[in-house]
């Protein structure tokens, strides 16, 4: 039903600019269309929070998360675009820019920008560095004042690049929001002083979180891309959907343990696969995007490499709820974890037993996904991560409780620790904490330095100097920047704990 | 197996080698320098029961004449070290290698190495001797902090299984070295000369403080000491901060940046290559 107060309310909003404005009345628009089939059952945990589609509209007409294969692109061109394969380092940088205009995904903008090092390295023969750099800076500032939305992300690695140097160099210099950077790292491949000058980087500006290459390899080979917040997916593909189950909302119905593992996890569970079901079917049956879109017809995408992400958040606060009796609390205690584990267990039982619409890439599964969540999350913790406040006091154990974890998600989940100031001045000290964290099976981590002013939110980044000004009412930039404020200031992420003091 | 007086141990330290380490403090030095800034390490605790009293959490008890230490009940707000008449710390744990590195192994496979700093370490060499036995079975580096006081040469094994010393070559002048520290330097210059000969030298560093350390004298001294080897030894000159330093030292201020500079300038033309200001 189109929902006219919210249409008036975005249309008069002192605090969005032109653009958010746009995309907020289109998604009025799309809401107002009554297209997907969601049985009372489903409806009643949307209402509850169980299941949340993280905003993904009434009526999906482009998959969520897509990620073209720019190194087609770079070799062939576009006929579509009329651009002719780039030759020279200005003629990627152009093309690139062009055709990012033209990627869509949930947030409108694209969120997975290619393996920016990959892409450039060919290009820089015959420039100095001092050239590239100046060429790169003008392409990242282009980059974050027009895709004004933090989830977005380029990668680089495993292998060092000249350009890759380059453009930690460069990024350190800007301290942009955007893009997010990713390294994805692998010991046997990735230099230590590449990996120490990636470390150093992300001290000053938050930039790249770090990928453990060979662990998550496993489900798409090396094709992969690491888009949006934290989230695996194929190149040349990407995500359909996510649909999230919440924890923290379905155990609030919980009975006890046993009816939680086996009544409302299954039933759940089921509806959020049938939900996806309904929206993939949408989007390939009745919106076009499929046969209408240039990406597909010129080979950057590919209907069969796209999936539906399972996205599961809100662990702590669902272990900690069935075993409030017993005092026992998520990250801290050994019965919390093992019953944790249990839970994992029983979701990745039954997700593994849904058959996902359209979706060879993963021989009809659904992957799971930890979603790290939305501004809207008051006392929601992260995925499966441990909540601001109950981090164990040793760093050593909480990366082995994220290992124990993370082996769970093909599809994407990651832990983010602000790292004490000192570290700057001995980046190595990182990089074997990083090693260690892969080796037992750490799949993603992203630190950030105690006092930058780039702070990560869940996945992405904001300055704490923008979400200032947003606090006071003034129009801002970047949307993320009024995602961040709020669940900066509701999830107190000013607490989580400062690791190597 | 020897035990050793535990101060603290850092899990994840990035100030004391290369690399991620954890470090253990030991306690009790046999200098009592005026800059030092864990003074609370210099002594053992003589049981005067000062502390006791004034213990918000009720953490210290006095039994069997001693202050027993409840890690339980600590809040860790450092109220017994405050007024601690004898700069000592009743926080101390007596271990054994194998106590040591059971705490150790916690932070396996996230640390390259151990240090073992003090207080001064080498109040305990048979101690370092196994610890670093221990630790070298588990793949670890193993480094020392010293003041140099006692003779290293006197402990072959000990200099078999470490890596390294780092050292502090307080000051040159046997006077200055005495009005800083209370003790004699002569043995700190033999160690110099020995563990460089050993390539157990890991680095060298000096507290500079304005007019009251002849850190010139130092650098041109021990770069002619070490002769062409003061090119590969790391020289790190540390800016006195009076952060945690009790006693008419607390009131001195850091030298200037300027200053650190000045004297990097010094330990180069002294033929020192890798000089690390912090």
């Amino acid at each position: 039903m189109f929902d006219s107060e919210n249409t008036y309310k975005t249309l008069t909003s002192r605090e969005l600019t032109h653009e958010q404005k746009l995309m907020g009345l289109a998604k009025c628009a799309e809401n107002g269309l009554d297209v997907l089939h969601i049985p009372p059952k489903t409806k009643h945990y949307f209402e509850t929070g169980a299941i949340n589609d993280l905003f993904e509209g009434g009526a999906p007409y482009r998959p969520r998360y897509i990620l073209p294969d720019y190194e087609r692109f770079v070799q062939q061109g576009s006929e579509f675009l009329k651009l002719d394969p780039p030759k020279t380092l200005d003629e990627l940088l152009f093309s690139l820019i062009i055709l990012y205009r033209h990627v869509p995904s949930i947030t409108n903008f694209p969120v997975f920008l290619g393996s920016l090092d990959k892409l450039l390295d060919p290009f820089l023969d015959g420039h100095t560095d001092e050239e590239i750099c100046e060429k790169l800076r003008l392409f990242l500032i282009y980059l974050d004042r027009t895709i004004t939305d933090s989830f977005c992300h380029a990668n680089l690695g495993p292998e060092e690049t000249r350009a890759g140097r380059l453009l930690l160099k460069v990024e350190q210099e800007l301290q942009n929001a955007v893009p997010n950077l990713t390294i994805k790292y692998d010991p046997a491949v990735t230099p230590n002083s590449f990996m120490e000058q990636a470390i150093q980087c992300s001290l000053r500006c938050s930039n790249p979180a770090i990928c453990n290459d060979p662990a998550n390899s496993v489900p798409f080979g090396k094709h992969y891309g690491v888009a949006s917040c934290y989230n695996i997916l194929p190149i040349c593909g990407g995500a359909y959907t996510l649909t999230r189950v919440t924890l923290t909302e379905l155990v609030k119905e919980a009975k006890s343990t046993e009816h939680f593992l086996n009544t409302l996890l299954p039933e759940c569970l089921g509806l959020i696969a049938d939900y996806m079901n309904e929206r993939i079917r949408f989007i390939v049956e009745q919106s076009g995007f499929f046969e209408s879109n240039f990406l597909v017809r010129e080979g950057l995408i590919s209907k069969d490499r796209f999936l539906p992400m399972f996205g599961v958040t809100g662990m702590a606060e669902c272990v900690n709820t069935l075993l409030k009796d017993q005092g026992k609390i998520y990250g801290r205690d050994r019965e919390a974890d093992d019953l944790a584990q249990k839970i994992m267990d029983r979701i990745q039982e039954l997700v593994n037993g849904y058959e996902a619409a359209y979706t060879p890439v993963t021989n009809g599964k659904f992957l799971l996904h930890a979603q790290v969540g939305l501004d809207s999350d008051f006392g929601i913790t992260s995925g499966v991560r441990i909540a601001i406040g109950d981090e164990p006091e040793s760093f050593a154990d909480h990366l082995r409780h994220c290992a124990r974890f993370h082996r769970y998600f093909p599809a994407g989940v990651g832990d983010i620790f602000p790292i004490a100031d000192n570290v700057r001045q001995n980046p190595a000290a990182l990089l074997d904490v990083v090693k260690g964290a892969c080796s037992i099976g750490v799949q993603y981590l992203s630190f950030y330095s105690a006092s930058t002013d780039l702070v990560r939110i869940t996945g992405y980044l904001v300055k704490r100097s923008e979400m200032e000004k947003y606090r006071k009412h003034q129009a801002v930039l970047q949307n993320t920047t009024q995602l961040g404020s709020a669940n900066y200031q509701t999830n107190h992420l000013e607490k989580r704990k400062v690791r190597m003091v | 197996m020897t035990t050793a007086p535990v101060n603290k141990i850092i899990p994840f330290s990035t100030v004391d080698g290369p690399g991620s380490r954890t470090s253990i403090f030991l306690q009790g030095c046999n200098l009592t320098c005026g800059y030092c800034h864990n003074p609370e390490t210099q002594r053992l605790c003589s049981a005067c029961g000062a502390c006791i009293a004034k213990c918000p959490a009720g953490a210290l008890s006095l039994r069997g004449g001693q202050v027993v230490w409840d890690p339980e009940k600590c809040v860790s707000c450092d109220t017994c070290i405050a007024v601690c008449p004898n700069r000592a710390s009743p926080k101390i744990r007596e271990m054994d290698a194998r106590q040591a590195m059971a705490q150790v192994e916690k932070n396996l496979p996230f640390i390259r190495g151990i240090t073992v700093s003090g207080g001064e370490c080498m109040l305990h060499p048979q101690f370092l001797t196994e610890f670093c036995t221990l630790a070298k079975q588990r793949g670890l580096s193993c480094l020392l902090d010293s003041n140099g006081t006692i003779p290293f040469s006197a402990y072959p094994e000990l200099i078999r299984v470490c890596d390294g010393v780092m050292l502090d070559v307080k000051s040159w002048s046997p006077d200055v070295f005495r009005s800083l520290t209370g003790g004699d330097n002569a043995v700190v210059k033999e160690n110099l000369r020995f563990l460089s000969s050993q390539g157990k030298l890991e680095e060298v560093r000096i507290v500079c403080v304005d007019g009251r350390v002849d850190a010139e004298a130092v650098l041109h001294g021990a770069g002619k000491l070490l002769g062409p080897k003061a090119a590969r030894t790391r020289l790190v000159l540390i800016s006195f901060r009076p952060f945690g330093v009790k006693g008419p030292f607390a009131s001195f201020t850091s030298p200037s940046a300027q200053r650190m500079l000045q004297l990097r300038e010094t330990a180069v033309l002294a033929g020192f290559r890798s000089v690390v200001i912090k």
